[in-house]
C-alpha cells in the first residue's frame, strides 16, 4: 500500500501556507527550461495551471479533448466566484469564507487545504482583473457581488450569467498567451489514454489522436491531471456531453488512491427531465434562489391536479403555497446549501407533491420579487436565465399569469434536483500529489476541499486557486529533485507497454461486435445509478445497485457494438472507452456509499437521518477521508484506507441553517 | 404540450478534408417538440448504429449554448433560424414543421476545413487568439481588483465583447469568409478596459495580420455575421477594430 501522507506543514492554520512557501523548495530559471510537465486538462484548473507553469519556464504539454481549449467543461458555470474581499463590508474575512466552506462540506474536508483556499481566493479576483475579465462593476466603479447558497455574506463576483466563461477565457488568453511565447504546446481533440510510470513516478502519458486514430506516447518529468469531474456516470448530469472520469480512472487503476467517490452533488434547481430522449440535463444557476421563492402546493388536490394538467401554478393562490424551504430553515430560507434543498424537494415530491406531470418538480416562483422589485430589476439579473428556460420549456417565468385578489401572479419556474458535481476524486496530499510520485491531480477531479458538499461558487475558485497560486509553488518541491534527470525516451519498455495494453483494449472492444449502442448501455447505467446510489441511498438498495452494477459490466463486455474500424473519427469508440470507465467509477461510489454508515452532505443514507428528516453525522466513526486503492482487476473490490481528519481552528458541529 | 412531428432530414457526409462528399436522407418520425435539435441528432445516431452504420459526426459538448462547439449549418443559416440569438444546442424541434425537409450542413469556409461529416477544424481561431488577444499578465501579485475603477456603462460594454463563443458562425454565413466579428469582438472588449490599453495597437495588428495569414477573407460590410452570431456581437466592433488598426498603423 501507498502511504497517506497527508504533509499537512506545522503551525496554527493561518500560517501554514506562508510558512510552506517560505521553507518549499524551488527550481532555480535554468532548470526549469530542462523540466517538461504534462498537464492533461485545459478547464479552469488545468489551463490556469499550465499558463502559469509556462510563464515559469517549464516546458508545457498540454491536452483536451475539445477542439479548442476554450471549451472545456468550466465555460458552462454560470453563478459566480467566491472570495473574501469583504468589498461589501458585511463582515466577511479569510477566516469566514474558511469557515463557510467547512460547514458548507458538512465538517469532511481538510481543513488545512480550505484555509490556504480561503486565504488565495483574493489573489484569484486580482489576477483575473489583471487579464481584463469583465466582471460585473456597480456604478461607482467597483466590483459587484451577489449572494450564494450557504452563506450569510455577499462574497460572489460574477459576470452576468457567464462567469465561468468568462474566467476561462481568462485563463485561456493567459494560455494563449505562453503558447505564442512557445512555452506551452497545446494537443487538442487528444484524449488521455493511460499514465505511464517508470520506476514508481509518473513520467508519461498514452494519448488517443481523435483525429487520426493513433496512440501517441508523450513523456514528461511530471504529469498533472485536470481533467474534471465524474458526474456523466449517471448518464443524466448538468455536465456537458465530453465529461468523462477516464483520465482518474487511469491513475486509480495505476495505484492513485480515490478519495470520497460517495460524495456526489445534486443541484437542486434544475430543469425536470422531459422523455426518455434526453441526453442531458441544463442547470439553473442557483443564483435564482436569492430572489425566486420555491413552492409546492399545500394541498395535495391541488398536486394532483398540476399533475393532470388540469391547473397551472399561477391558479393556486398564495393562501395555498407551501414556501417549504422557508418553512423548514428559516434563518436561511430558499438560500440554504444544495444538498439540504435538493432533499427538501424529494422529501415534498415523494409526499405527492410534485408539480409536472412526472410528479418530479416543484415551483421556483418570482412573482413576489416582480411585484417587490419591478419587472426591469427582475430582467436584468435574471433575463438571460429566464430566455434559456423559455427556450426550452416554452414558458416565460417573467410573463404575468393573472391577478388573484389584486395580487399579480406570474409563471413560476419548474425545477428539480439533479447530478451537478463530484466532491470526491483522485486523493492528494496538501501538495495536491497523488499517491503515485510526480502524479498531481487539480480542480473538480480532485477530492481536496468541499467535503461532503460543495458551496456554490466555489468550484471556480478551487480550480483556479490550484491552478494559478497553489500547483505552481507546490509541484517546484518534488521537481527540485527532478533536475539532474535526464528527457525520457518514449522508446522505453513502460511506454511500449503501456501502449500495448491501450491498443488491446480498443481492439477488444471493437471486436464484441454485439447488438447495443454504447449509449443505450450508459443509458441503463445511468438509471442503476440514480435509482440505488442517488439522492436517498439504503444498504439494501446499495447492494441491489452493485449487483446490477455488475450485470451492466457482463452486458458491455458481451453485448456492445462500435461501428467503423480505429482509424480516423470514431465517436462510439470514444463513448465507449469512456463507459468502460463510468462502469468502474459507479461501482467505486456505490462501495464507498455503502460502507459510510452515516449522512453527510451529497451523501445521504437513509437508515441515518434524524426525526425531522435532516441528515445524521457520524463523527466518532466516519470521521475521516475514505480512500480506496485498486485491486488489479476491475472485477475485485477496492480496499479502503482512512485518512483521519484533524481540526484544530473549527470545533465540528451539527450543521445548522435553522437558526 | 408539444406535437410529435415527421420530416426528412438531409445531412452531409464527407470522409476528411479530401473527400467530396454528399448527403444521405432519413425519414424522421413522430420526433417530440420538445426534443432540441442535437438530440434529435441523438436518434438518429441511435437508428444508425442499431443498423450497423457509421454515426454522423458533429461536434457538440456543454448543449448550453455556451461553449462554442455546436457548428450546423441549418436549412441555410448558421445555427438554424432561431428567434434570438441562439446556438444550434438550443434549437428545438417544435421550430419545425410536420412534413418539413431539413438540411444539415458542415460550416463552409477556407479557414475551416471538414475533419468528417459536419466536424469542421477551427483552430485558426486559437491561432488568432495566439498572436495577441489577451493581456500579457503575470501570474502572481497584481494590485487589488478595485484599484482599476471601471463605469458600470464600460464593463458591461466590454462584457457584451467578451460573450463571443468562438463558434465561427459569423465566418460560416461570410460570403468572404472573414472572421472580422470574431476578431473585433476579443479586440473590442480588451480595448474598453483599462487593462488592456497598453497593448491595444500590437494587439489589433498582430490579430488582423494572423488572421489574413489564415486565409480569412476580407470585410465588404454585407452584415451577414451579425444576423446569425448567437451571442448578438454587433458589427460595431468591427468599426472599433478598425479603428484601433488605423491608430496602429499611424504610429507605426
Ligand atoms: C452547468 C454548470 C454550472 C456550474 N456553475 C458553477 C458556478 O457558478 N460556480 C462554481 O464555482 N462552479 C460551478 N460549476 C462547477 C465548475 O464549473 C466545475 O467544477 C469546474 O469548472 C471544473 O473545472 P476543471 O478545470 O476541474 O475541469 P473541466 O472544466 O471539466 O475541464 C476538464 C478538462 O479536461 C479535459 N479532459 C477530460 N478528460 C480528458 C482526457 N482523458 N484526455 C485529455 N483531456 C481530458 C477536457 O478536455 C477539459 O479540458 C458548474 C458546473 C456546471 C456543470
Ligand atoms: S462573433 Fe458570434 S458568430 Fe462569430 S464566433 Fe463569436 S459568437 Fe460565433
Ligand atoms: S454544444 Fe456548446 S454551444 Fe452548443
Amino acid at each position: 500500500m501507498a502511504t497517506l501522507d497527508s504533509k499537512i506543514p506545522a503551525g496554527p492554520v493561518a500560517e501554514k501556507w506562508t510558512n510552506y512557501k517560505a521553507h518549499q523548495k524551488l527550481v532555480n530559471p535554468a532548470n526549469k527550461r530542462r523540466l517538461d510537465v504534462i498537464v492533461v486538462g485545459t478547464g479552469l484548473a488545468g489551463a490556469s495551471a499550465a499558463a502559469s507553469l509556462g510563464e515559469m519556464g517549464f516546458r508545457v504539454f498540454n491536452f483536451c479533448i475539445q477542439d479548442s481549449p476554450r471549451r472545456a467543461h468550466s465555460i458552462a458555470a454560470q453563478g459566480g466566484i467566491n472570495a473574501a474581499k469583504n468589498y461589501q463590508n458585511d463582515g466577511d474575512s479569510v477566516y469566514r469564507l474558511f469557515y463557510d466552506t467547512v460547514k458548507g462540506g458538512d465538517y469532511r474536508a481538510r481543513e488545512a487545504n480550505v484555509y490556504r483556499l480561503a486565504e488565495v481566493s483574493n489573489s484569484i479576483i486580482d489576477q483575473c482583473v489583471a487579464q481584463g475579465v469583465p466582471f460585473a462593476r456597480e456604478y461607482g466603479g467597483m466590483l459587484a457581488n451577489r449572494s450564494f447558497g450557504g452563506a450569510q455574506v455577499s462574497r460572489t463576483f460574477y459576470a452576468k450569467g457567464q462567469t465561468g466563461q468568462q474566467l476561462l477565457l481568462g485563463a485561456y488568453s493567459a494560455l494563449s498567451c505562453q503558447v505564442n511565447a512557445g512555452t506551452v504546446k497545446l494537443y487538442t481533440r487528444y484524449e488521455m489514454m493511460d499514465l505511464v510510470i517508470v520506476d514508481g513516478r509518473a513520467r508519461g502519458i498514452i494519448a488517443r489522436n481523435l483525429v487520426t486514430g493513433k496512440l501517441e506516447r508523450f513523456a514528461a518529468h511530471a504529469v498533472v491531471i485536470a481533467t474534471g469531474g465524474y458526474g456523466n456516470a449517471y448518464f443524466l448530469s448538468t455536465n456537458a456531453m465530453g465529461c468523462n472520469c477516464s483520465a482518474a480512472m487511469q491513475c486509480y487503476r495505476k495505484g492513485a488512491y480515490f478519495a470520497n467517490p460517495a460524495y456526489v452533488q445534486i443541484h437542486p434547481t434544475c430543469i425536470p427531465v422531459h422523455g426518455d430522449k434526453q441526453s442531458k440535463l441544463t442547470l439553473m444557476s442557483e443564483s435564482l434562489r436569492n430572489d425566486g421563492r420555491i413552492w409546492v402546493p399545500k394541498k395535495k388536490e391541488d398536486a394532483l391536479k398540476l399533475q393532470k394538467g388540469e391547473i397551472q401554478g399561477s391558479d393556486i393562490p398564495e393562501e395555498d403555497r407551501d414556501y417549504y424551504l422557508e418553512r423548514r430553515y428559516p434563518a436561511f430560507g430558499n438560500l440554504v446549501p444544495r444538498d439540504v434543498a435538493s432533499r427538501a424537494a424529494k422529501e415534498r415530491c415523494d409526499a405527492g407533491m410534485g408539480v409536472n406531470n412526472t410528479g418530479l418538480a416543484v415551483f421556483l416562483d418570482f412573482s413576489e420579487s416582480i411585484n417587490r422589485l419591478g419587472i426591469d430589476i427582475v430582467l436584468q439579473r435574471y433575463g438571460n436565465l429566464f430566455d434559456m428556460y423559455e427556450e426550452i420549456t416554452d414558458v416565460n417565468p417573467g410573463e404575468l399569469a393573472k391577478e388573484i385578489n389584486g395580487v399579480k401572479y406570474y409563471h413560476p419556474m419548474m425545477i428539480y434536483p439533479a447530478i451537478h458535481y463530484t466532491m470526491g476524486g483522485i486523493w492528494v496530499d496538501y501538495e495536491l500529489q497523488t499517491t503515485v510520485k510526480g502524479l498531481f491531480a487539480i480542480g473538480e477531479c480532485n477530492f481536496s476541499d468541499h467535503g461532503a458538499n460543495r458551496l456554490g461558487a466555489s468550484a471556480l475558485m478551487q480550480g483556479l486557486a490550484d491552478g494559478y497560486f497553489v500547483l505552481p509553488y507546490t509541484i517546484q518541491n518534488y521537481l527540485a529533485d527532478q533536475i539532474t534527470v535526464p528527457r525520457f525516451s518514449t522508446e522505453l519498455p513502460e511506454f511500449a507497454e503501456a501502449e500495448k495494453n491501450v491498443q488491446d483494449l480498443i481492439n477488444r472492444l471493437m471486436n464484441i461486435k454485439g447488438k447495443k449502442s454504447v449509449d443505450s448501455i450508459h443509458k441503463e447505467l445511468g438509471h442503476v445509478m440514480w435509482e440505488y446510489v442517488g439522492m436517498g441511498r439504503t444498504e439494501e438498495g446499495l447492494k441491489i445497485g452493485l449487483q446490477k452494477l455488475k450485470e451492466i459490466r457482463k452486458d458491455f463486455e458481451n453485448n456492445l457494438f462500435i461501428p467503423g474500424t480505429t482509424e480516423g473519427v470514431n465517436i462510439e469508440l470514444e463513448k465507449a472507452l469512456r463507459l468502460n470507465d463510468f462502469i468502474t467509477m459507479g461501482e467505486l461510489i456505490a462501495y464507498d456509499a455503502l460502507n459510510r454508515n452515516e449522512s453527510c452532505g451529497g451523501h445521504f443514507r437513509e437508515e441515518y437521518q434524524t426525526e425531522e428528516g435532516e441528515a445524521k453525522r457520524d463523527d466518532e466513526n466516519f470521521f475521516y477521508v475514505a480512500c480506496w486503492e485498486y485491486q488489479g482487476s476491475d472485477d475485485k473490490a477496492p480496499v479502503l484506507y482512512k485518512e483521519p481528519l484533524v481540526y484544530e481552528a473549527i470545533k465540528v458541529q451539527t450543521r445548522n441553517y435553522k437558526s | 404540450m408539444d406535437k410529435n412531428i415527421s420530416f426528412k432530414l438531409r445531412y452531409w457526409r464527407q470522409n476528411g478534408p479530401k473527400d467530396k462528399g454528399h448527403f444521405d436522407e432519413r425519414e424522421m418520425k413522430d420526433i417530440p417538440g420538445d426534443t432540441s435539435f442535437l438530440e434529435m441528432l441523438d436518434i438518429l445516431n441511435e437508428e444508425l448504429v442499431s443498423e450497423g452504420k457509421e454515426p454522423f459526426v458533429f461536434d457538440h459538448d456543454c448543449r448550453e449554448g455556451i461553449c462554442g462547439m455546436c457548428s450546423l449549418y441549418i436549412n441555410g443559416t448558421p445555427h438554424g433560424k432561431t428567434e434570438r440569438g441562439a446556438t444550434t444546442c438550443q434549437l428545438y424541434m417544435r421550430k419545425f414543421k410536420d412534413g418539413d425537409t431539413i438540411t444539415v450542413e458542415p460550416w463552409r469556409s477556407a479557414g475551416f476545413p471538414v475533419i468528417k461529416d459536419c466536424m469542421v477544424d477551427r483552430t485558426a481561431f486559437d491561432k488568432i487568439i495566439q498572436a495577441g488577444g489577451y493581456v500579457t499578465a503575470r501570474t502572481g501579485q497584481p494590485q487589488d481588483a478595485n484599484a482599476i475603477l471601471i463605469p458600470k456603462q464600460d464593463a458591461d460594454e466590454a462584457m457584451d465583447c467578451a460573450s463571443c463563443i468562438g463558434c465561427g458562425a459569423c465566418v460560416a454565413a461570410c460570403k468572404n469568409g472573414s472572421a472580422m466579428l470574431f476578431v473585433s469582438s476579443k479586440v473590442s472588449q480588451l480595448a474598453l478596459l483599462p487593462q488592456g490599453r497598453p497593448e491595444a495597437a500590437r494587439r489589433a495588428k498582430a490579430m488582423v495580420a494572423k488572421m489574413d495569414e489564415l486565409g480569412f477573407g476580407n470585410c465588404t460590410n454585407t452584415r451577414a455575421c451579425e444576423a446569425v452570431c448567437p451571442k448578438c456581437e454587433s458589427i460595431a466592433n468591427i468599426a472599433r477594430l478598425n479603428r484601433e488598426f488605423i491608430a496602429a498603423k499611424l504610429n507605426d
